[in-house]
């Protein structure tokens, strides 16, 4: 009885998640592999005469290689910030969940409103001039990194409530070090949660359009989000070089879950969070 | 910020002097993220406080007092956009939640291909906003869209997704959803993996339904995660304009305006004084709204 | 144990700072190297590749890099913020008229009043570039358009229509064109921007029967709900709604569908600026002879003209390192060679601004139908917004709003005036 139920779940799963997640994915490849003029048509159909390969070169090749100088950056970028800010913000989130001050308030009011608060644009470049890091991929490692911390802050916060304090203090009885214990006890044990955070905050500041248009102008610094107005504008949209864009740049995002996936699995079996 | 982790630190140290061992949880451990986001982030928005009472060009200011916040009041659709906010956001952080762990609870069972539902329901999340809503202008056209020549085939004449005013914000709504359910559920999955097999198993033995373990086990255990979720969608959904601006640009008209979309559309034209008074105000909104919402998720959890 | 933790937080680290540090390091070049800002799209970007290519064959020491920017208001701000933060490109392209009034041109941009080329460019094109102290601050780049109606020659010629001089032939001739079975007006609210044509594009109307119109409107003292010459272009988009005249999907439609269904027959009027005619010619070559153009007609027939609209201009501003270097590229462009290259690279869309540069003789029709408006004894004016520095930022939303029968002519002529007040405010005019 239940098996059959399973199965019939699993099947209704299979199919509806077909339909309303692949649809729109295949429309996305499928637009990949059309000429230009079939593409304008913006119908799911099936491509006449296979394109695919005519449209990644031409994509790839626009601008001067563009695209390949925008991976690049998008890759350094993205690495860096998404290691600094997970330790950064694992640390304020142990430390603000397990220490009760009166000052808990207030930060935590502080980390809400960086959820809340737009972010100040002109502000923000004329402070970034006066320390030089304006136009410098360093300088917006540390933007993203500051506009990415209440987001990850949080997330931290919440499952440090769920590790047993008796583990960390077992560890300092021991003689353990703060950094000993965050290092090697905390982080371990907030994988999943890390995983998430890496894979969120990786997808977010790879995908981010609007700061590096302002904080990062310049050819030489152009993300992979830029590259997608080579072939659209306000006039004339080339649907299918589009479309090959989009797919092209969702892979390396792709490929961070795909790795990741297997990881909150490999966690869940280990039971890594049972304590 | 910074100075107030500063004072904090030497308190600390001075606690446990005599003991010569520091306190396990220090204070510095906030150095590294307040300096940052107090240079890069908190700094400049105190500095946009000011502009918020000027006429600003970015060129140059003229102060005029509270005049902005009066000219945002006024704005035509304001009252409507406020409305459209607060529609917006419930609808889809309520649905997260609701689908989030409906799909956790479902991918975190024994279920048949559960790696490959749990990578395509995360799918969306890995593609930009911008490219989602291109693709879902796309599929939402009134004539050749593939929603409405899919229930054509059904027999079912669709409605003109994001032309209908009346129905534009609620479509937006709804891939908004489609893109940040998968968040929700790896943030379900997170919590319900946490969860020891000890208290199913201690369900079981005492004869507890499914259903009842669903209710008595899963739903309180992840109540951290219920709390992330709400608030990481509910004020994203307060703040979210990029999706509606990628798919209706506040339209038809001005029927999907929220006020983050009013907002970004006085930034647009150029009034950065005003816009910067219309943050202040979506600030405070969002502050009346999710403070309390706060405070009232999190009463219960201090438990521990 | 402890030691192995801390050199791998240690390694993480210094991974971190050494990818950060070997980013800063720019690459040096002996020749000069500038940059060139501009928007971004298809055909833009050919024209500024072949621009560049031409001008550099000529000066083999100068390198121009091309960088493209979001268009329509994201790049606005793009290019006040970069001029505001003292990091604007060497040379850039940017709207004239209004929009170039709204930078600040006195403060940011060089002079080029004095350039010897100046000579040579008309003075139509001069004053939209003219800042406030009457300095001349920038070059035509691209040639003048019309706005106007798009017309399919095709379904004209099958239905024996003939081009209207007024608006009742306009929409008598749409009754004949719905009574065939066809779309009479195409209108695309897909790409908001488009909705504003029947509005913008009856200025023309709106001069000839109120010729100190745009004065009066910049001083605040004559507004387009109580002024009927200016109302009628909202009556005008309300009109065509009511008759039922438009394509089924005009709500989500693109531009881009618009001048497919114009060039293919599957509608016959398409109001548009002419610089679509490269769009057009781009996109669907073998139907571009199908497309003839007209002005807005307006109530009456002694007075038809159109409506023009001044090409973007291209400028420097004060922070270049490279003054002689970017104004050489200037010169280049608003000498005939640079005529020849944009004609080149994109075809041509109408008169250029330059004097002695000229039209191949194989312009399309479109172009053709356009000339006589610019030619001794055809009748032509700016577009308001060359005359006036005030736009409503919210017009294409009202324009779309009025043509899906949301909201009257009257309604939003009255919403539009109270928008425009906003601009008029934050450009600091006496007045309001």
């Amino acid at each position: 009885m239940t098996l059959i139920r399973r199965y019939w779940l699993s099947a209704l799963a299979i199919i509806f998640s077909g339909i309303v997640f692949l649809v729109p994915f295949s429309f996305i490849i499928l637009m990949a592999f059309k000429d230009r003029t079939q593409a304008q048509l913006l119908d799911f159909s099936w491509p006449q005469g296979m394109h695919l390969w005519s449209n990644i070169v031409e994509v790839v090749t626009t601008r001067n290689w563009m695209l390949l100088t925008a991976f690049i950056n998008s890759t350094i970028l993205t690495v860096a910030s998404v290691t600094l800010l997970v330790i950064f913000a694992a640390m304020v989130g142990f430390v603000l969940q397990r220490r009760k001050t009166r000052f808990n308030g207030l930060i935590e009011f502080l980390i809400l409103a960086g959820l809340m608060i737009p972010p100040a644009v002109v502000p923000t470049i004329w402070l970034l001039q006066g320390i030089g890091l304006f136009g410098k991929l360093h300088g917006m490692v540390l933007v993203e990194i500051a506009y990415s911390l209440p987001f990850s802050i949080l997330l931290y916060r919440a499952f440090i409530a769920t590790i047993p304090r008796e583990m960390d203090e077992a560890a300092i009885i021991d003689g353990a070090r703060p950094l000993d214990v965050f290092f090697r006890i905390v982080l371990p044990l907030l994988w999943p949660v890390t995983v998430t955070n890496i894979v969120v905050q990786s997808v977010a500041i790879f995908n981010d359009f609007t700061n590096p248009l302002y904080y990062l102008p310049g050819n030489a610094n152009a993300t992979v989000q830029l590259t997608l107005y080579n072939f659209q504008s306000q006039f004339q949209t080339s649907y299918n070089l589009l479309f090959t864009n989009i797919a092209l740049i969702t892979i390396p995002p792709l490929i961070v879950f795909l790795f990741f996936n297997r990881q909150i699995v490999a966690g869940m079996t280990a039971g890594a969070v049972k304590g | 910020m910074t100075a107030i982790m500063q004072t904090g630190a030497p308190t600390a140290a001075k606690a446990v002097p005599v003991l010569k061992r520091r306190s396990p949880y220090p204070a510095w451990f906030f150095l590294p993220a307040a300096i940052i986001y107090g240079l890069l982030f908190l700094l400049p928005t105190l500095a946009s406080l000011y502009f918020s009472l000027t006429r600003w060009t970015l060129f140059n200011s003229t102060f005029i007092g509270l005049d902005n916040f009066a000219q945002f009041m006024r704005e035509p659709f304001l009252v409507k956009g406020l409305i459209n906010t607060v529609i917006y956001a419930v609808i889809t952080s309520g649905l997260k939640v609701v689908l989030g762990l409906a799909l956790a609870v479902l991918l975190t069972s024994q279920i048949a291909a559960r790696g490959y539902l749990r990578s395509v329901v995360f799918f969306p999340v890995l593609v930009s906003t911008v490219g989602v809503g291109i693709t879902f202008t796309v599929l939402m056209h009134p004539t050749q869209g593939m929603i409405n020549e899919g229930l054509a085939l059904l027999g079912i004449d669709g409605p003109g997704w994001l032309v209908d005013p009346n129905l534009a914000l609620f479509s937006v709504a709804l891939v908004d959803v489609w893109k940040g359910v998968g968040l929700a559920t790896v943030i379900y999955i997170a919590g319900i993996v946490a969860i020891p097999q000890d208290y199913y198993e201690a369900a079981r033995i005492d004869g507890s339904t499914i259903w009842q373990s669903f209710l008595y086990v899963t739903l309180p255990l992840c109540r951290p995660a219920t709390v992330t979720v709400i608030i990481l969608s509910f004020i994203g959904g307060l703040r979210t304009f990029d999706l509606i601006w990628a798919m209706t640009r506040g339209g038809p008209g001005f029927a999907s305006d929220t006020i983050a979309s009013v907002i970004y559309k006085q930034y647009q034209a150029g009034f950065y004084g005003l816009s910067t008074a219309g943050n202040v105000v979506l600030f405070v909104l969002i502050a009346v709204l999710v403070i309390p919402l706060t405070m009232w998720l999190n009463r219960r959890e201090g438990h521990e | 144990m402890t030691k192995t933790s801390r050199r791998t937080t240690l390694f993480g680290f210094t991974a971190a700072l050494l990818a950060m540090t070997a980013l800063s390091s720019a690459a040096s070049a002996q020749s000069i190297s500038m940059t060139y800002l501009i928007p971004s799209g298809a055909d833009g970007v050919a024209v500024a590749e072949e621009l560049v290519k031409s001008f550099e064959a000529a000066n083999p020491d100068i390198n121009i890099d091309i960088e493209t920017r979001p268009g329509g208001s994201e790049g606005d701000n793009l290019v006040k913020t970069r001029l505001a933060t003292q990091s604007m490109a060497d040379i850039f392209r940017y709207n004239s008229g209004s929009l170039f009034q709204a930078i600040n041109p006195q403060q940011f941009l060089v002079d080029l009043t004095n350039e010897p080329w100046q000579a040579d460019v008309q003075a139509s094109f001069k004053q939209v570039v003219t800042a406030p102290d009457g300095t001349v601050r920038g070059a035509p780049m691209g040639a003048a358009m019309g706005g106007g109606i798009y017309y399919n020659r095709a379904i004209y010629e099958e239905l024996g229509l003939t081009v209207p001089k007024t608006w009742a032939e306009f929409m008598a001739n749409n009754e004949k064109i719905k009574a065939a079975g066809k779309v009479a007006v195409i209108q695309t609210y897909g790409d908001t921007w488009t909705s504003q044509l029947f509005v913008l594009a009856d200025f023309y109307n709106v001069s000839a029967a109120d010729p100190d119109f745009a004065s009066r409107y910049t001083a605040n003292e004559a507004k387009f709900a109580t002024e009927p010459a200016a109302l009628r272009g909202f009556e005008k988009l309300q009109e065509t709604f009511e008759a039922g005249l438009f394509n089924e999907d005009f709500g989500a439609a693109k531009y881009d569908d618009g001048l497919r269904m114009v060039a293919a027959g599957e509608g016959a009027h398409y109001p548009m600026l002419t610089f679509a005619t490269t769009a057009i010619a781009a996109s669907y070559p073998d139907m571009l002879d199908n497309v003839g153009f007209f002005a807005q007609p307006g109530d009456d027939a002694a007075s038809n003209g159109l409506t023009v609209w001044m090409p973007d201009g291209i400028y420097i501003p004060q922070t270049t390192s490279n003054l002689d270097a970017a104004k050489k590229f200037v010169a280049f462009v608003a000498s005939v060679e640079g005529c020849e290259a944009q004609t080149r690279a994109g075809g041509a869309s109408g008169p250029y601004l330059i004097n002695g540069c000229t039209l191949p003789d194989d312009v399309p029709p479109a172009v053709t139908d356009m000339l006589p408006y610019f030619a001794e004894g055809g009748q032509n004016g700016p577009a308001l917004e060359f005359l006036s520095p005030i736009k409503g930022p919210a017009l294409e939303q009202i324009t779309v709003e009025v043509g899906s029968g949301i909201r009257t002519a009257a309604d939003a002529a009255a919403l539009y005036d109270e928008d425009v007040r906003k601009q008029a405010q934050q450009l600091a005019l006496p007045g309001w």
